[in-house]
């Protein structure tokens, strides 16, 4: 097997005082779609934006291709041909859906092909084309989030709940977007709420508790194995009580 | 490639309503006045000089509210680009005095360019070493840098004085710039006309910067959202140190136009016309061109409506301007979208 | 008892203390010790200035909020003072209505201006006092029948205040007690006894309060504090205060006029006086306010020798030109806002733990 196209070790962050991360530690295999699970409040957002610079890590190491990327920039880290697709979405309201993948795709005018295949999984975007971007729906604001991180190819995708408030067809484009995308040589790193979403795309899981890593495996042998659910998402449930 | 949804039928585009309301209050505020002044040619002339005065502001302001706007930094040291534009203007030009004075449109021309040029580059020199020096340091700490930027203009007003001395400066306008074309009634004073002229000019090649250009795009998703900006992989403070130079150059150029207005060059302006600057950015919303330059415009006419009608309570004018917009709306005309 | 008067708030540190204590007995004495006008007059602007740059740290340093409108306070107590003296009568009622319009004025201005902008964005509120209080100066400029305009107003002030009155027929302890002396013991008894209040306040639950909106006013929000009514009290308080500082300028002077008190180069000396001395500890307000002001009086001297001394060499006897000096205190408060934001105290208090620790 090939090396990890990102592997985090022994990363640790804090947010001002807080010790949020304490040893995050996981690998996410080249080509395949990895889940990063856990409860409300486990940390997933913060690893995100860690590894995109957006926290700086106070210790530990974020390699990317080898490469130990904590300590970048965030724009360096990005044009790494890493993209994010925040919890926020953080779309531009001003800016019109043709201006924000305008944006997006910073090595050059947009790709004809490429926009007909994200029409395609998104008919929205087309749709509102020109209006602003602070008129759409919150689905319609995921679904451009999401365009934006893949309207030119990227190594890496570091998509956060993309499936938050969206309609079970659109859910389906998106399972199908990922897929494509992963044969098209890109690495995902999802995080999810949604079990059912995750088991259709996981290859791999990694599940936090409390800003550390207290699980890792296979996708297949997490669905097959309704002991270990029980014991890792159903303490997810618990904690929400 | 796949598309499981059909494309969504009939159902009509959301409407978008572009907020045009505060457009409204220009017109608004001019007609009211023209029945309390009671005086067409009085009133046109009134006009004239508080759009000029606002497009003067404008061009000092515009730089600092989209400062504001894409990097959350309050620079209450602006005044100091103000008044070094208006001090190394005038020495470009009064050394040349006599070609000021010639009766030659290209003679005052030859003068006032090269000074107007050297004003936006020297201010836009001293943007970059401020921001690079007293700036950069205080980034997302506003108290610190009120305090900060404060002190810069202290001592940027006491530098001023060390090289130009410590006495105001006249500094006539050129002799193509005096006067006023008469039609009928009414008096149209050059200068004001070359004023409106330029605020405008820089407003237009602004507007289509931002809304046409990518640097445009970059500039307002920036104000908007400045971490996404980043994590799509453009340098942010790159863009925020580039803004911050032209608006410092702008500041400069509005600084030689408006010293040349009052006809005379002193330390204090900038902290003067200060005052004015922060009410239309307040007024404009904060981070917004578009807000600003309604602003400007409004209290221009404002201040010099009431100083004809009340010469006591100009500025005081500005102020109740103010209030009565953030009752309206408390953000300012144009709000910036934020997180 | 001491411990009790100091609000619990103690100096924590023995050089601290010690200038402290020379600062109180020097201005307690200050008649005695120093028995000229011109030494009598510095005390009292002594007074007068650790009790501005008191109140203006309750907001700066307590509160986390830059006003620029702090001596537009102290006008509105200098010039009710001043035109009720002028204009109904040189005595206590006077003094009494005159401070009674001016403070009832400023805590209105003061509410009305913290009101509208703080519920916005605290960093409206720097702009918009700069703009207010620039407008204040202009409108009392230009309304001269009230306020004398620019040559500002010459008065009368009680009896018991005027030079020519005497305490006592004959000295003591070798001076004779005059109206002056009255006037600075006035100054001297008002300007400790707010301080001490002030002191009270910031160690009061309500002072912790407002500590706590400075260091995170979204979580201070979240638990459920109005932070803007605590920060508009905070402005209101602080407005009271410099009134009555005014108020005793007014009548220390016996004139008052725009340059002594709505200048906006007042206002400058303010900030640096608390940043200088150390913002959020009301103790660096008094060595702020002391050292700014003796400073400005001797280092005028010292650039102005120093000046004419370098007069060969070129650019230097401007930059030592005794009226640049505000260039050097500007370059100065910039450095200690980057290197030492906890000013004179905060170094002194560190030092000592330092001490303590080793
Ligand atoms: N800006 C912040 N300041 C302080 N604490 C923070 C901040 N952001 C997050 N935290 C804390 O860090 C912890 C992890 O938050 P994070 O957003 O990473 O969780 P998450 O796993 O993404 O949760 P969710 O599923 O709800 O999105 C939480 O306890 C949160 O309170
Ligand atoms: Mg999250």
């Amino acid at each position: 097997m090939s090396e990890p196209i990102l592997s985090l070790r022994g990363l640790n962050t804090h947010i001002a005082q807080y010790h949020i991360l304490h040893g995050v530690e996981f690998d996410v295999p080249r080509g395949q779609l990895t889940m990063l699970l856990g409860r409300n409040g486990a940390g997933k957002t913060t690893t995100l934006r860690s590894i995109m610079g957006l926290w700086r890590a106070s210790a530990g190491e974020i390699l990317f291709e080898g490469r130990n990327i904590a300590g970048l920039s965030t724009p360096e880290i990005a044009r790494l041909g890493i993209a994010y697709v925040p919890e926020s979405m953080a779309i531009f309201a001003d800016l019109t859906v043709k201006e924000n993948l305008v944006l997006a795709a910073r090595n050059g005018p947009l790709d004809g092909a490429r926009l007909d295949w994200l029409f395609g999984l998104f008919p929205a975007m087309k749709r509102f084309w020109t209006l602003p971007a602070g008129v759409l729906s919150g689905g319609q604001k995921q679904m451009l989030a999401v365009s934006r991180a893949i309207v030119e190819p990227r190594k890496l995708l570091l998509v956060d709940e993309p499936s938050k408030g969206l309609a079970p067809s659109i859910i389906a484009n998106m399972i199908t977007a990922f897929r494509e995308l992963k044969q098209g040589d890109t690495t995902i790193l999802l995080v999810e709420q949604n079990f059912n979403f995750a088991r259709q795309l996981g290859d791999s899981v990694a599940v936090m508790d409390d800003g550390r890593i207290v699980h890792r495996g296979s996708m297949a042998a997490l669905a097959s194995d309704a002991g270990l659910q029980q014991k890792l998402l159903g303490l997810s449930l618990d904690a929400h009580q | 490639m796949t598309a499981t949804v059909k494309a969504a039928t009939a159902d009509a585009l959301p409407q978008v309503r572009t907020d045009r309301l505060p457009l409204l209050i220009l017109p608004v505020v001019m007609l009211l006045a023209l029945p309390a002044i009671f005086d067409v040619p009085a009133w046109l002339t009134l006009t004239l000089a508080g759009l000029a005065m606002g497009m003067m502001i404008f061009l000092m302001a515009s730089g600092l509210t989209l400062v504001f706007g894409l990097m959350d930094v309050l620079n209450f040291g602006h005044g100091a680009f103000i008044s070094v534009g208006a001090f190394v203007g005038a020495s470009v030009m009064l050394p040349l005095a006599a070609w000021m004075q010639a009766d030659s449109f290209a003679l005052n021309m030859a003068v006032l360019l090269p000074g107007i040029l050297a004003a936006m580059l020297v201010s836009g020199a001293l943007g970059y070493g401020f921001e690079r020096i007293v700036i950069a340091p205080v980034y997302g700490q506003h108290l610190k840098q009120i305090l900060i930027t404060m002190g810069g203009l202290i001592v940027a007003e006491q530098a001023i004085h060390v090289v130009w001395g410590p006495d105001q400066i006249p500094l006539p306008r050129p002799t193509s710039l005096r006067g006023a074309f008469i039609i009928g009634d009414v008096a149209i004073e050059k200068y004001r006309l070359l004023a409106v002229a330029v605020g405008l000019l820089v407003f237009l090649a602004m507007m289509l910067v931002l809304n046409r250009t990518k640097l445009g795009l970059l500039i307002r998703a920036g104000v908007e959202n400045r971490e996404m900006v980043e994590s799509l992989g453009y340098r942010i403070k790159r863009l925020f140190v580039g803004v911050f130079v032209a608006g410092s150059a702008l500041a400069g150029l509005g600084g030689v136009m408006w010293a040349l207005y009052q006809e005379t060059v002193t330390a204090s302006m900038g902290m003067q016309v200060m005052v004015l600057v922060f009410i239309v950015i307040i007024i404009g919303g904060l981070g917004s061109v578009g807000g600003c330059f309604i602003g400007a415009l409004l209290v221009g006419l404002t201040a010099n409506y009431v100083g004809f009608l009340a010469p006591k309570l100009a500025l005081g004018s500005n102020i109740l301007l103010m209030v009565l917009i953030l009752l309206w709306r408390p953000q300012g005309l144009y709000p910036v979208a934020r997180r | 008892m001491l411990h009790a008067i100091l609000s619990g708030d103690v100096p924590r540190s023995k050089v601290l203390a010690a200038a402290l204590a020379l600062i109180f007995f020097a201005l307690l004495l200050a008649p005695f010790v120093f028995p000229t006008v011109n030494a009598l007059n510095v005390a009292g602007k002594i007074c007068i200035f650790i009790l501005l740059a008191a109140s203006y740290d309750l907001l700066l340093g307590y509160t986390g909020i830059v006003s620029f409108a702090h001596t537009m306070f102290f006008g509105i107590g200098a010039y009710g003072v001043a035109i009720v003296m002028g204009r109904v009568a040189p005595d206590w009622g006077g003094v009494l209505l005159g401070g009674g319009i001016a403070i009832a004025l400023s805590v209105a201005l003061a509410a009305l201006i913290g009101l509208f902008s703080l519920r916005v964005r605290a960093i409206f509120f720097a702009m918009i006092t700069l703009a207010v209080a620039s407008a204040f100066a202009i409108l009392a400029s230009q309304l001269s029948t009230l306020t004398g305009g620019e040559d500002g107003l010459n008065y009368r002030v009680p009896e018991m205040l005027r030079p020519a009155f005497r305490l006592f027929d004959g000295e003591i302890l070798g001076i004779v007690i005059n109206g002056r002396v009255m006037a600075y013991y006035l100054t001297f008894a008002v300007s400790l006894l707010l301080f001490l209040l002030l002191l009270r306040v910031v160690n009061s639950p309500f002072g912790r309060v407002l500590q706590a909106i400075r260091e995170n006013e979204f979580r201070a929000e979240a638990i459920g504090y109005r932070t803007v009514h605590y920060r508009t009290l905070a402005n209101c308080l602080a407005a009271a205060v410099a009134t009555v500082a005014g108020m005793l300028l007014a009548l220390v002077l016996r004139y008052t006029n725009p340059d002594t008190t709505l200048s906006f180069t007042i206002m400058m000396d303010i900030l640096l006086m608390v940043v200088i001395g150390g913002m959020g500890t009301l103790y660096g307000s008094v060595l702020g306010a002391t050292l700014f002001l003796l400073a400005q009086l001797y280092l005028k001297d010292v650039m102005g020798a120093a000046s004419a001394a370098t007069s060969g060499v070129p650019l230097l006897p401007s930059l030592l030109h005794p009226d640049r000096w505000l260039l050097w205190f500007g370059l100065l408060f910039i450095a200690s806002v980057y290197f030492f934001p906890t000013g004179i105290v905060g170094r002194l208090r560190s030092l000592a733990q330092r001490h303590r620790l080793l």
